[in-house]
């Protein structure tokens, strides 16, 4: 007996195998010839400056911070779900009370400007 | 799983696999036709009749350009990132039912094990379904970030954190969005969610989850970044985003990546909103018949989304945003209570 997660495994090697051997045979039939314009990196047609592994805004890393908080949150949502039926009244009241703490939160960072982009 | 199932996983696997290289190379010709039809313009149509032969001809001339290495690039991720990707969209298909069950035929050089045996069309039914879905399209960001970074451009950088800011934004939309048709199902299993809305039309969770289905659409093209979604890779403005240093293969496998997601995306909208291969007739079609309804609905989900890259222009950045953040997701967590309400209270839907 096989673990039922066994053809998955197989495709992601079907997928690792396939995106090689396009790749190499890619490497293979396409002949490099490299200059240095070629080779530089595209700006427009002008030499580029600098490196490109720059500062960036904070705005990606506070979407970021807000993401992992409210996705660890929903996550709790899917066991939830799947056995509500059985919890009847019960697991609407719990969620809801879950719910309101988590839509506190989100109202908060939405207040301060967090969303404003 | 015994290894007669194992057998029957792989041929399923490499029918599976071989029917999205073909839908995908299709894809490209019809997208391309479709949208140059929208423009009164006529779109590819020199190569073999109606421009058939197009795809075959993009892919030869994709193997035979060669392979640019931009200067002071980190050489492992910028190869490692297509791969990722790859994986990634092709590994989502395993717990997807490309179709009822159905029982083989029986002909006499089968071996005894295999006539009349129920086959679903599916790689790996997996009792957590729908969260490994969820799981493989997370780890697909991976891609879009590695391959912005390693490039050692600046267009490419800010396409990759463009892309992965949307794609956080849109993906617990997306998530949110699934929470409701759970609930009515009771199962992750989309077979399970599938059969869920078997009966009349208004079983579907298109009529019994609208908000969600609005709100999954919406988040599923964002996800795939299509247009107006596809700030990542805004031409006007981006160059070509993420990808803007890849090419040959590499460029190809990226490409084959977001539209094997956008078939992805296309199959489970018509197996979790539109009652997959149910006819919404109150009765059991036959198997062949459940499938061709199927694939329809596929189609009719997949030309929506070329009509929309031929209808509407793009979005600004921070509206894009602001829409995921301040409606989207407001919206999906209403669906989930009012939903959560209605079944508390008033029991079984």
């Amino acid at each position: 007996m096989l673990p039922s997660y066994v053809p998955v495994l197989i495709l992601a090697l079907v997928a690792i195998g396939f995106s090689a051997f396009t790749l190499g045979l890619s490497q293979l039939l396409g002949k490099p010839r490299p200059n240095p314009a070629k080779n530089s990196v595209y700006e427009c047609g002008v030499p580029p400056i600098g490196t490109a592994r720059e500062r960036f805004p904070i705005k990606f890393y506070m979407i970021c911070m807000i993401f992992i908080l409210l996705d660890v949150d929903a996550a709790f949502l899917y066991p939830w779900a799947l056995v509500f039926r059985d919890l009847g009244v019960f697991g609407f009241l719990e969620m809801g009370a879950f719910m309101l703490l988590l839509g506190g939160g989100f109202t908060y960072a939405w207040k301060v400007g967090a969303f404003d982009w | 799983m015994t290894l007669q199932a194992l057998l029957i996983a792989l041929v399923l696997i490499v029918v599976i696999f071989h029917a999205h290289l073909g839908l995908f190379s299709g894809m490209t010709l019809i997208e391309r036709r479709v949208l140059a039809f929208m423009q009164f313009r006529l779109g590819p149509n020199r190569t073999g009749p109606f421009g058939l032969l197009q795809p075959v001809a993009d892919g030869i001339k994709l193997f035979f350009k060669e392979e640019v290495m931009p200067e002071g690039a980190n050489k492992f991720g910028f190869f490692l990132a297509p791969m990722v990707a790859i994986v990634c969209a092709f590994s989502a298909m395993a717990v997807i039912p490309y179709g009822p069950a159905f029982h083989l035929p029986s002909f006499g050089f089968m071996p005894e094990w295999l006539r009349g045996r129920l086959i679903t069309p599916q790689i790996a039914d997996l009792e957590i379904g729908l969260l490994f879905i969820f799981a493989v399209n997370a780890v697909g960001v991976y891609a879009i970030v590695m391959a912005g970074w390693a490039a050692n451009n600046k267009f490419s950088l800010l396409g990759g954190l463009r892309s992965s800011a949307q794609m956080f934004s849109y993906e617990l939309a997306l998530g949110l969005s699934w929470v409701g048709i759970i609930m009515l199902a009771g199962s992750f299993k989309v077979g399970d969610i599938v059969e869920a809305q078997a009966g009349p039309i208004w079983k579907w969770n298109l009529f019994m989850q609208f908000p969600a289905f609005v709100v999954y659409l919406i988040a599923g093209t964002a996800e795939v970044s299509r247009l107006p979604f596809d700030l990542p890779e805004g031409e006007t403005e981006l160059v070509a985003g993420f990808h803007t240093e890849y090419s040959s293969m590499k460029f190809a496998l990226i490409q084959m990546a977001e539209y094997v997601n956008m078939i992805t995306v296309a199959v489970l909208v018509a197996l979790l909103f539109l009652g997959g291969w149910h006819l919404g007739l109150g009765f059991a079609a036959p198997p062949l018949v459940g499938f061709l309804a199927f694939l329809a609905k596929v189609g009719a989900i997949l030309f929506f989304f070329i009509w929309l890259r031929g209808t509407l222009p793009r979005f600004r950045y921070d509206q894009l945003m602001d829409f995921g953040w301040k409606i989207l997701i407001p919206i999906a967590a209403i669906n989930i209570l009012v939903t959560a309400g209605l079944v508390a209270f008033l029991g079984q839907r």
